[in-house]
């Protein structure tokens, strides 16, 4: 068992929890993920690590409430208990030797974009930072951007804080603009990321993608994370749990990812609605 | 004593009904009665030679246990079987039996076998009801060994060394302890119960059992040294589910076999209101022809298909499976379509809703007809695609169940550990590895394989670790 030290409500769906797990703690990189299961007899969920604290041996996770796993986990409170916490998985996000980076974070992505912003600024990296939200109430970690993030763009879709449009629109300002960077990191929906792709395409700009799809082990056991990437015309199989979680955005295919990722859309609501039922409203 | 039986048959082994099986996924064999198991016991010729034991991997003294039971000493028959095996109750159940010590049995010359796997299973099942017996934990020696993972090899090799009187950890990376035979092995033929019995049995010989630790991630083999522990073996099992890299694997509804069975059995999607996801009924295709996709053709009849098939590129003489899962698998009305190969997986799209839920989920299958052509290698026929004989099968749900690759993860994170071409860690007859104290072996070591060689090759390990660490 695993215990919550802290919980805080981000916003109307987000919710960050920390949690004593020392191994863990001890060993989690930027970019990797741990998996949780909530209580006996429940789903193994992957979740990037959103930061460490070694010192006291606790793991920061930050999670959309989206299923009825997500929705259990939301009503935990701190001092409670998690059934099973088991990292870190995949490969740490590859930061050695970039000076110049853009960091785009969409939506509850920002939680592992964060860290990894704050790495690149602690290694003297100039950062950019461009966050995208749906509305202003969706908004979270702005302070912790800012303060690691040499520009930061705030973006949400119906411009209700910030800057009005997708993030997107910055980045390509800014390559327009001349801006050279060593590396554009993107961690966010799939179709926020296939956008970013196809936004620095023209540049050449390298961009590094994480994704996110459904696992069970997450060890390299099962395969059902496999993605496809399209590798010199060549249609590669990869698993994101030990070949990723990030991969070269240029090769992923997203459109395969994003159909994928619909597998048990129905089981899923029907799994929330059950939940909810159960629980009420998050954060209440 | 009563007079040996001289019955040319063995005592049938009692079964649930094939119908009702058949949407259940309570045990399919039902176990012989004590009177059966006697009668059974007393079909033993009791060898002077003992052929079967040579048949075991890892030598269980089998005549010996039969006596037992034919005196009715069935605790005493159990007490003879864990010298040699730290499983018993699993080996009675999964042990391919009828190539191994059965397959040396004198009775099966003239008739058949002695029911030597139903004889095993009899006793670890009478044993886990009826006895109360803690076994003694032995003296500790001080020595302390790391396990990485809980399977059958990693149980195997923790047991011989904890009844030395090592103390020995286990560190497994799921949240459950048992490795395949929890994950992969389903419940009707190998209910978790008894997985569970077995592990409390090591587990009060002095065993550490360490869930939710991955090592080569959580902690490494170096770190494990460490740490404090003398000698680390490795039996971290098959890897990675192989694809046929045909096109539409990607689709809704293509499922690897270890997906699938994990689903299934570790996170327990065959219950009426699961957690965790899968998807049941329709129409279903398993690719292969091993035990792995018995299993899953079985598993998905269960959770509600109308109708399942197995999908095997060669003939019913060459497909790998057990014969006893594969007339179960027939009796509950599974199809073999055999000499048959996928081409292709076909998916739905509607070109005019590009939301339409539908889009992207397996409708059918293209396959072509093989015909086995001149032996390979391994003087298997090798089949050969008949030009122009594809045809299509209407599938909602395609698992694959042609085999795994080595797990990378032990491999990449310890420095030189040598491993062989496909992957697998390269071990000396003693399960020795290229690294000094470290010994691997079952899947990790051979790719895909039995439970009992996995077991064999701990049991190989516990020995060569206990002469190393007591010299």
């Amino acid at each position: 068992m695993y215990r919550i030290v802290d919980k805080k409500v981000l916003n109307t769906a987000v919710v960050q929890l920390q949690i004593e797990a020392p191994l863990v703690a001890n060993k989690a990189r930027p970019g990797q993920f741990i998996i949780l299961r909530v209580d006996e007899d429940g789903e193994r969920i992957p979740l990037t690590v959103a930061g460490v604290n070694k010192g006291n041996g606790t793991v920061k996770i930050i999670f959309q409430v989206v299923g009825g796993t997500t929705k259990k986990l939301s009503c935990k409170e701190a001092g409670e208990y998690i059934q099973d916490f088991v990292g870190p998985l995949g490969v740490a996000t590859r930061l050695d030797g970039l000076r110049k980076v853009c960091v785009v974070g969409g939506g509850v992505g920002c939680a592992i974009a964060m860290p990894i912003a704050q790495t690149l600024h602690e290694m003297g990296a100039d950062v950019t930072s461009i966050i995208g939200f749906r509305s202003r109430d969706l908004l979270i970690l702005e302070d912790e951007f800012r303060a690691c993030s040499n520009t930061l763009r705030i973006m949400t879709d119906d411009g209700s804080y910030g800057e009005h449009g997708n993030a997107t629109v910055p980045l390509k300002e800014m390559l327009e603009a001349g801006e050279k960077f060593d590396q554009i990191i993107a961690i966010g929906p799939l179709i926020m990321m296939k956008f970013v792709v196809a936004t620095a395409k023209p540049f050449g700009t390298p961009v590094t993608v994480s994704m996110n799809p459904i696992m069970i082990d997450g060890t390299g056991m099962c395969g059902g994370c496999r993605l496809t990437l399209n590798v010199d015309g060549e249609r590669v199989t990869k698993f994101a749990c030990v070949d990723g979680p990030d991969f070269n955005g240029y090769e992923v295919d997203f459109d395969e990812a994003m159909s994928r990722g619909g597998m048990y859309g129905v089981f899923e609501r029907h799994a929330y609605e059950a939940t909810c039922n159960l629980f009420g409203k998050v954060g209440e | 004593m009563a007079k040996t039986n001289m019955s040319p048959s063995r005592n049938v082994m009692p079964t649930q009904d094939a119908k009702v099986r058949a949407h259940n996924f309570d045990e399919v064999a039902l176990g012989y009665s004590e009177a059966t198991a006697i009668d059974e016991a007393m079909r033993c010729l009791n060898c002077k030679n003992m052929p079967c034991v040579d048949g075991c991997p890892v030598k269980i003294r089998i005549p010996e246990f039969i006596s037992k039971i034919k005196e009715g000493d069935f605790e005493g028959a159990y007490q003879v079987i864990t010298r040699s095996s730290s499983l018993p109750a699993v080996c009675g159940r999964v042990c391919p039996q009828e190539t191994q010590c059965e397959s040396r049995c004198v009775r099966g010359i003239k008739g058949e076998s002695v029911g030597i796997g139903r004889l095993e299973r009899f006793v670890a099942d009478w044993h886990n009801t009826f006895s109360t017996e803690v076994p003694a934990r032995p003296v500790s020696n001080g020595h302390r060994v790391a396990i990485v993972g809980s399977g059958p090899s990693g149980l195997t090799c923790a047991g011989d060394l904890a009844r030395k009187g090592y103390e020995v950890t286990v560190f497994e990376a799921l949240h459950t302890a048992g490795g395949v035979l929890v994950y992969g092995i389903p419940e009707f033929r190998l209910p978790k119960r008894i997985v569970a019995k077995e592990v409390e049995a090591l587990r009060q010989l002095g065993v550490k059992i360490e869930t939710n630790v991955v090592i080569g991630k959580t902690l490494t083999v170096d770190e494990l040294f460490e740490m404090g522990y003398e000698a680390v073996f490795i039996g971290s099992g098959a890897g990675l589910p192989n694809f046929m890299g045909i096109p539409g694997e990607s689709l809704k509804g293509v499922y690897s076999a270890n997906e699938f069975l994990t689903r299934s059995n570790l996170m327990k999607a065959y219950l009426d209101e699961p957690q965790t996801p899968i998807m049941k009924g329709g129409r279903v295709a398993v690719v292969g022809g091993g035990n792995v996709a018995m299993d899953a053709a079985r598993t998905a009849l269960r959770l509600g298909a109308e109708k399942v098939y197995i999908v095997y590129r060669r003939s019913m003489d060459e497909l790998p499976a057990r014969r006893e899962e594969v007339e179960n698998a027939k009796e509950e009305g599974i199809e073999f379509s055999l000499l048959v190969s996928p081409t292709e997986i076909l998916g739905y799209s509607n070109p005019d809703d590009r939301r339409d839920p539908e889009n992207g989920f397996v409708k059918g299958m293209t396959c072509i007809r093989m015909e086995l052509g001149e032996p390979d290698e391994r003087g298997r026929r090798r089949p050969v695609a008949v030009e122009g004989s594809e045809f299509t099968i209407d599938v909602d749900t395609v698992i694959m169940a042609i085999g795994t690759s080595p797990n990378p993860l032990i491999k990449s994170t310890t420095e030189g550990l040598e491993v062989n071409r496909r992957g697998g860690i390269v071990v000396n007859e003693d399960g020795l590895t290229s690294r000094n104290a470290v010994y691997a072996g079952g899947d990790a070591v051979t790719g895909a394989a039995t439970v009992i060689s996995a077991m064999g090759a701990g049991k190989t390990a516990a020995r060569a670790i206990d002469e190393a660490l007591s010299r």
